[in-house]
């Protein structure tokens, strides 16, 4: 595969979100709005990306029967340090996204791009593929994000574009799953053609 | 892999990664910590001023009193002259999800000047607007002589959010506690401005 | 804190699957079945009751050391020990049991709820809420685990019965499999929202 295609693949092929459904607790919870589902995929897409070039680098001294704690202990403390870095540079958004910074760890992109590609390839692939996946999860939060934010708010990142509220049930829960559901039916419609 | 899985190496692997990333964070925890702290505080400065008058300039340390068996943080402000202006005091109400942390201010006569939300974790659409301008902008120039703190569903003076009674309740009531601190504190003896 | 209010809203009112999000991926993967769902939320009460009482003591071990940053790093070891230590338990005193849950337990590690309810109840019993109110002790917190578990259970069972059902009608190409069950979950999440006045 192509450095090039690394980076693409997560995009459309392997989208985390809308094919491999994974990582569906954050994609639901943080998706309020277009910036949240934003700054969660940016958030996840920087553990990836370390995780997956730290694990890639110490594979090969990894016993096979502890590789899964290790990789943990590995994501959990790339999560710890994001949560200092945002907690003094952003501490908005830190607020906002709350309890589903720490839950990054389970998280199970993450774990699953480890032990699927990150332990088997180089540093500068498993960089790649982190970044491709992470960009492929960022993307499909901010458009669940925007959509959600459209419907339920009535605004666009931010900017209100209709006066008072939207469809309020957008903003809660029932929403959330029902949002999902229908970007995933439009996007197996526009792959499978 | 070229490592095996024996007790020993599995042991010691384990234990050199948790040896190393524990270190590593105690590392970065150190160097973030003064940026964290600083964070906080002027979210916490901003928050006073954005409460108070503004001939407010002098902010005093943060004193706690005691009341009715709780404990609660205020800050005292003065203007040019020395005189006292306001107070902005810290409650935290339970609301829908958790405490909603809340720095009321108060000018000198008792009437709130403003308020402002620190911490939330309100249902987002919901409860969460209680940091709009739209809710909190009926707190400002509020005296509790003249109107109750209470949502009208209660038989008070707030308007409620849309479908969040539970949050602008806790809100009120929040308020409605700050300014009994705020009776508790000018009824002691003012410290004076050293 | 009541007893009785802390587990009605952990179960109906901030269900932890249909209104806090935890627990997303094993209420969408092992929901197809009404007895594999119920062999999943018993796992899952199971752990997350046991893990929370574990942090929970774990935590004011880290907090009188002025170690609360390893907070993420190890309460995520200490449910990974403790899910392992319990398939091994279990195998050993009761191999019935085993062969009903077993399936599920290496899973529920990466189960974000049984971290997040961790880490949820750690936030609320923490000293920086000023007032005493909404603060646990080791009894609310190990209360409030188990209910918001067996919220968990509800939702799941539920869903696993619409689910059911829904297998056998027939159901546009693309909605096939995920897309179908979150429409389903979405009013169910509807349904629990009624319940929002009810504390």
């Amino acid at each position: 595969m192509g450095k090039f295609q690394l980076i693409t693949k997560g995009l459309i092929k392997e989208n985390p979100t809308f094919v491999l459904l994974l990582g569906m607790c954050p994609t639901l919870a943080t998706t309020t709005s277009a910036i949240n589902g934003m700054s969660m995929g940016l958030a996840t897409l920087f553990v990836l990306v370390l995780s997956n070039m730290a694990i890639s680098l110490i594979a090969p001294y990894i016993p096979d029967k502890v590789r899964i704690p290790s990789y943990i202990v590995v994501i959990a403390t790339f999560v710890t340090l994001l949560q200092f870095v945002m907690q003094a540079y952003v501490p908005d958004i830190y607020e906002t996204l709350g309890l589903f910074i720490p839950l990054i760890v389970v998280n199970c992109i993450v774990l699953g791009r480890a032990e699927a590609f990150a332990n088997k390839n180089g540093v500068v692939d498993s960089a790649l593929d982190g970044i491709g996946i992470g960009l492929g999860f960022t993307l499909s939060l901010t458009v669940l994000g925007l959509v959600r934010e459209i419907l339920g708010s009535g605004s666009m990142f931010g900017w209100k574009f209709i006066e008072g509220d939207g469809i309020l049930a957008f903003v809660l829960a029932p929403g959330a799953f029902l949002a999902l559901g229908y970007l995933i039916v439009i996007f197996r419609k526009l792959t499978t053609k | 892999m070229a490592v095996q899985s024996s007790f020993k190496n599995m042991t010691v692997c384990l234990f050199a990664i948790c040896i190393v990333c524990s270190s590593l964070l105690a590392g970065v925890y150190a160097l973030t910590k003064a940026p964290i702290d600083a964070a906080a505080a002027a979210k916490n400065e901003a928050a006073i001023k954005e409460v108070l008058p503004e001939t407010a300039v002098t902010i005093e340390e943060e004193r706690t009193v005691d009341f009715e068996g709780a404990s609660y943080a205020y800050n005292l402000a003065y203007d040019e002259a020395g005189n006292t202006v306001g107070c902005a005091i810290n409650v935290a109400p339970v609301g829908f999800g958790g405490p909603i942390s809340i720095k009321v201010g108060f000018d000198a006569s008792g009437v709130i000047w403003n308020t402002k939300v620190l911490s939330q974790a309100e249902t987002p659409g919901l409860g969460a607007k209680c940091v709009e301008a739209s809710f909190s902008e009926q707190f400002k120039g509020f005296d509790p002589a003249q109107k109750k703190l209470a949502v009208k569903k209660d038989g008070g003076d707030v308007d409620a959010i849309t479908a969040s009674t539970i949050t602008s309740r806790a809100y009120a009531d929040g308020v409605a506690l700050a300014v009994k601190v705020f009776q508790a504190i000018a009824q002691t003896p003012m410290p004076l401005n050293e | 804190m009541e007893y009785i209010l802390i587990i009605i809203s952990a179960i109906f009112v901030n269900n932890i699957l249909l209104s806090q999000f935890l627990g997303v991926c094993p209420f969408l993967g092992v929901s197809n079945k009404l007895s594999t769902a119920t062999g999943m939320s018993m796992a899952v009460c199971f752990v997350i009751t046991l893990a929370t009482v574990v942090t929970f003591l774990l935590n004011s071990l880290l907090a009188k050391f002025g170690l609360e940053f390893l907070q993420t790093i190890s309460f995520i070891l200490v449910i990974a020990a403790l899910v392992q230590m319990v398939e091994i338990v279990l195998k050993k005193i009761s191999p019935a049991l085993y062969a009903s849950l077993g399936i599920f337990l290496p899973l529920i590690t990466t189960n974000c709820a049984v971290l997040g309810v961790a880490l949820t109840v750690v936030q609320k019993s923490s000293p920086f809420a000023s007032a005493a109110d909404g603060m646990f002790n080791l009894g609310e917190a190990t209360i409030y685990a188990f209910a918001t578990s067996l919220g968990f259970g509800l939702a799941m069972v539920l869903f696993a019965g619409l689910r059911e059902q829904l297998a056998l009608n027939e159901v546009p190409k693309a909605f096939k499999g995920i897309p179908i069950a979150l429409v389903t979950a979405s009013i169910l999440a509807m349904a629990f929202m009624g319940f929002s006045g009810l504390v």
